[in-house]
């Protein structure tokens, strides 16, 4: 019943880590652009719930209905004044230029919030837990978080495969000088991308504000880990990128079986041997 | 036979340009007072050109790696911990002489980044840079967490280590100064010996163009690979002696991106990758910045970060690279040139 | 009327140049050719007219309004759609998926996506599946689809029949002449001299990025073309 235990944590684990990873994977897809703030962002919007919790007494599931918007125009407008002009240079201008924004966010938060650890409160659902026959106690919070994922990894497949902005997403993806030719205005659509891939980074940040303390020093992180999903998953897969993260979180919780001390490490090297045994992942996609 | 093949040709290699050499001169000069140093200065000078040397050798070694390898790493700082725990460790627990230490701590670096470029060697891209930056943090967590590494706190160097150097304080200072002054040299020169050497011309063969490079018979991954263990070994070898003038190491130290990645990051970027003198060019801008504004904290930081975004959308040569562009500029030669040999009117 | 101008247009790639001072004008309802070796600027033309080659604005005028320095996706906007070289499907897209993104500028026009399969019916057939899975003479016919999915006024067409088998290039220059027919003004850029000569009015010979000869098709001498061809 142990090992169950371990499965069922590790999976829900997943969860989170799957929605580390969305916006990771979606800039990835669509404009070949590897955010290395990503996980800057994330802690970003954490504090941004913070400062609308603590200004309108909302509760932080409540708070999403304001951090979402201000998240999807951070990245729109990031994209669209800045980025956009680094995707035509080559592998270091937006590699470098994401990291100068990286610094940037963590300083800039530092400076505005302190060195201090910070949480999001929701109240009770963040301890309680469904007690399953054969002493299984399965939390309420990790679950919801799973099914949060799975919705929005449903609702990404639904728009890239069921609308023509997916469409016109996809098409770009493939060939950027083509889907010009065709008449789509690429730098309005990556901006749109990472307005969406923001949405998602948004929602984790703040599940992910609720479930542990932050603080500014916390994105390299959440990059690592999503970067990890998204591998372990393979390039190009959504669902794929679920699976990553499960089978990360498994990885984690098997450590921390063995030794609390040892749950990141346990992922780190489980990271490394299936990128070492399968390179492309579990379920490769893209033939970038 | 061969003079009569020497004739025919109108052109001949130049490797050396007047500029480089009378900037060879010059630098001869600035380099016997850098060594007298001790001799006319304090120790806290010492220290800060100590530090400027193996920041300048840290940074010629990333510019190896990402501005003429393309191997674009942001976990160059596995190894400057795994040089500097390496010897803490061989020091304190094996008792060894730290000389010997010293020696190496560069080879087992170079030795630890073999099976690692195994597993990054696999990801291209953005993706090596953090399949790089997951080693480092590897190598964290296991420090953090082996006993006799120190666990989380780390090592210290203890009385007896430091007398096997010397016994007087002073005497002591003025040789870890002149040994980081030499490893800096000696660093720059197996970077400035690889770059004008066949692997050199290969390798900006490889950035240029890879595919290219390939169909022409460069062995990409091979070079690459020795790039990439060689770059390591040297790293490891400044990491120790980092370490031992900092008398102690820790997880968080020794493994630190900001102390031993971002800011070598921004050298070069300022600097101008790709070239020899961008990382000397960098260096100094940072040592000045940081002289200037460390009071102001965090914003120095934003500062430097917001500084390193515009260079790269405005001017991505860096300064270095601006001054190339605008005079064909070269100090350190390690370009072909084509020259026309003089008249031979003997025909 | 004359929908396409090109004046004194001169084409870059960074330091290279491509095309030197070239003057080509087409009339509404006409079928230009464009012909000329490897090499000769063909498609840099081409790329130039659709707005993915950057040049000064008034070196290209259509409806007599500069658009050298638009951007491709303005152009599509404006009427102008390309068939490009290579065919270029989107390869995770669909055959449908792919003629629905061509219509993605939203012009309004007789094309639709039931007019393209009435003039492919093949395509009708293969609608469902991956782009990748068709012939070549199949892909083709969906790029030109794709392309009149937008209801251009202008369609340039790049090297049709690139790769293909000689059966398979007469059934899509047949297609074609329907398309002319409906009144669509088509540039077409061939190395096979003798489709482009029959399905145009007027020929452009290129050589070396310079305009070596034009001329209206009809009864035209193929052994001057021939010299203009290579340059003699």
């Amino acid at each position: 019943m142990q090992w169950l235990n371990i499965l069922i944590q590790g999976s829900l684990l997943g969860g989170i880590y799957a929605l580390f990873a969305i916006g990771l994977s979606l800039s990835f897809g669509i404009m070949r652009l590897v955010n290395i703030a990503h996980g800057d962002f994330i802690v970003l919007s954490g504090y941004v719930a913070l400062v609308v919790v603590q200004g309108t007494g909302l509760d932080p599931f409540s708070s999403l209905l304001i951090v979402v918007p201000v998240m999807f125009i951070v990245g729109y407008v990031l994209q669209r004044g800045l980025l956009n002009q680094t995707l035509s240079g080559g592998l270091l201008p937006p590699l470098l230029v994401t990291f100068g924004i990286s610094i940037i966010i963590q300083n800039g938060l530092l400076q505005g919030f302190g060195a201090y650890d910070h949480r999001l409160q929701e109240g009770p659902i963040e301890t309680a837990s469904l007690h399953l026959p054969g002493s299984i106690d399965i939390g309420v919070f990790p679950l919801l978080v799973f099914a949060v994922a799975i919705l929005s990894i449903a609702s990404l497949q639904f728009l890239f495969y069921r609308t023509g902005l997916g469409r016109a997403f996809r098409a770009v993806s493939d060939d950027a000088y083509t889907a010009e030719l065709m008449g789509i205005d690429n730098r309005k659509l990556y901006a749109l991308a990472l307005g969406i891939a923001m949405v998602f980074t948004a929602i984790a940040g703040v599940l992910f504000g609720i479930r542990t303390i932050f603080d500014p020093a916390a994105g390299p992180i959440r990059l690592i880990l999503a970067f990890e999903a998204v591998i372990i998953g393979g390039l190009g897969s959504l669902w794929g990128t679920l699976v990553g993260g499960i089978v990360l979180g498994i990885a984690q919780s098997v450590g921390a079986a063995l030794d609390p001390t040892w749950q990141i490490l346990a992922g780190h090297l489980a990271f490394l041997a299936i990128l070492i045994v399968r390179p492309n992942g579990l379920f490769p996609r893209t033939r970038d | 036979m061969t003079d009569l093949a020497a004739d025919r040709e109108p052109v001949r290699v130049e490797r050396a340009t007047k500029a480089s050499r009378i900037f060879a001169l010059v630098a001869i000069v600035v380099l016997a007072v850098l060594v007298s140093l001790p001799w006319w200065s304090d120790a806290g000078w010492m220290r800060l050109v100590a530090e400027m040397a193996y920041y300048v050798a840290l940074a010629q070694l990333w510019n190896l790696l990402a501005g003429y390898a393309g191997l674009v790493s942001v976990g160059q700082q596995a190894y400057v911990g795994l040089g500097g725990y390496m010897l803490f460790y061989l020091t304190g627990v094996w008792n060894v002489n730290v000389y010997v230490a010293l020696l190496l701590a560069g080879p087992f670096a170079g030795l630890v980044s073999i099976p690692v470029s195994f597993a990054v060697f696999r990801l291209r891209g953005a993706y090596f840079a953090i399949g790089t930056w997951v080693v480092s943090e590897v190598f964290s967590l296991l420090a953090s967490l082996i006993l006799v590494l120190g666990a989380g706190s780390g090592l210290s160097l203890t009385v007896p280590i430091l007398q096997e150097i010397s016994s007087d304080r002073d005497v002591r200072d003025t040789v870890l100064y002149l040994m980081t002054l030499g490893a800096s040299l000696f660093v720059f020169g197996i970077v400035y010996f690889l770059l004008r050497s066949r692997h050199g011309l290969a390798l900006t063969a490889i950035r240029d163009s890879e595919p290219a490079s390939a169909s022409l018979g460069v062995n990409t991954f091979r070079t690459k690979f020795i790039i990439y263990v060689a770059t390591a070994a040297c790293t490891g070898l400044i990491g120790g002696l980092i370490f031992l003038q900092k008398l102690r190491i820790s997880p968080e130290a020794g493994f630190s991106i900001n102390d031993w990645t971002v800011v070598v990051i921004f050298m070069v970027v300022i600097g101008g990758i790709g070239t020899l003198e961008g990382p000397f060019i960098g260096m100094l801008v940072y040592i000045v910045l940081r002289e200037l504004l460390a009071d102001y904290g965090t914003y120095y930081l934003i500062l430097l970060g917001v500084i390193a975004i515009v260079i790269m959308l405005k001017a991505p040569m860096g300064l270095w690279g601006w001054v190339v562009h605008r005079f064909d500029l070269q100090l350190f030669p390690v370009g072909r040139r084509l020259a026309l040999k003089p008249d031979q009117s003997k025909r | 009327m004359t929908l396409l101008r090109t004046q004194n247009l001169s084409a870059f790639y960074g330091d290279f140049q491509a095309l030197f001072g070239i003057d080509v004008t087409v009339e509404q309802g006409e079928t230009v050719a464009i012909i000329g070796a490897n090499g000769a600027g063909k498609t840099t033309l081409l790329r130039s007219i659709a707005g993915a080659l950057t040049t000064a604005p008034q070196s290209v005028l259509f409806d007599d309004a500069p658009i050298g320095d638009k951007t491709p996706h303005d152009i599509v906007r404006l009427g102008i759609a390309m068939v490009p070289e290579g065919r270029r499907l989107f390869q995770s897209l669909s055959v449908e998926e792919n003629l629905m993104l061509g219509a993605h500028s939203g012009r309004a026009g007789p094309w639709s996506l039931k007019r393209v399969y009435e003039l492919f019916p093949r395509l009708h057939e293969l609608r469902h599946l991956p782009s990748t899975s068709l012939s070549g003479g199949q892909q083709q016919m969906a790029a030109v689809g794709r392309a009149l999915m937008s209801n251009p006024r202008l369609l340039l067409c790049d090297e049709l029949s690139l790769g293909l088998a000689p059966v398979i290039i007469r059934d899509i220059y047949q297609c074609l002449g329907a398309i002319i027919g409906e009144g669509t003004t088509v540039v077409l850029v061939e190395q096979d001299i003798n489709r482009a000569l029959d399905a145009s009015t007027r020929f452009y010979c290129l050589q070396e990025g310079r305009l070596a000869l034009t001329a209206p098709t009809k009864n035209f001498d193929r052994a001057a073309l021939t010299a203009a061809y290579f340059g003699m």
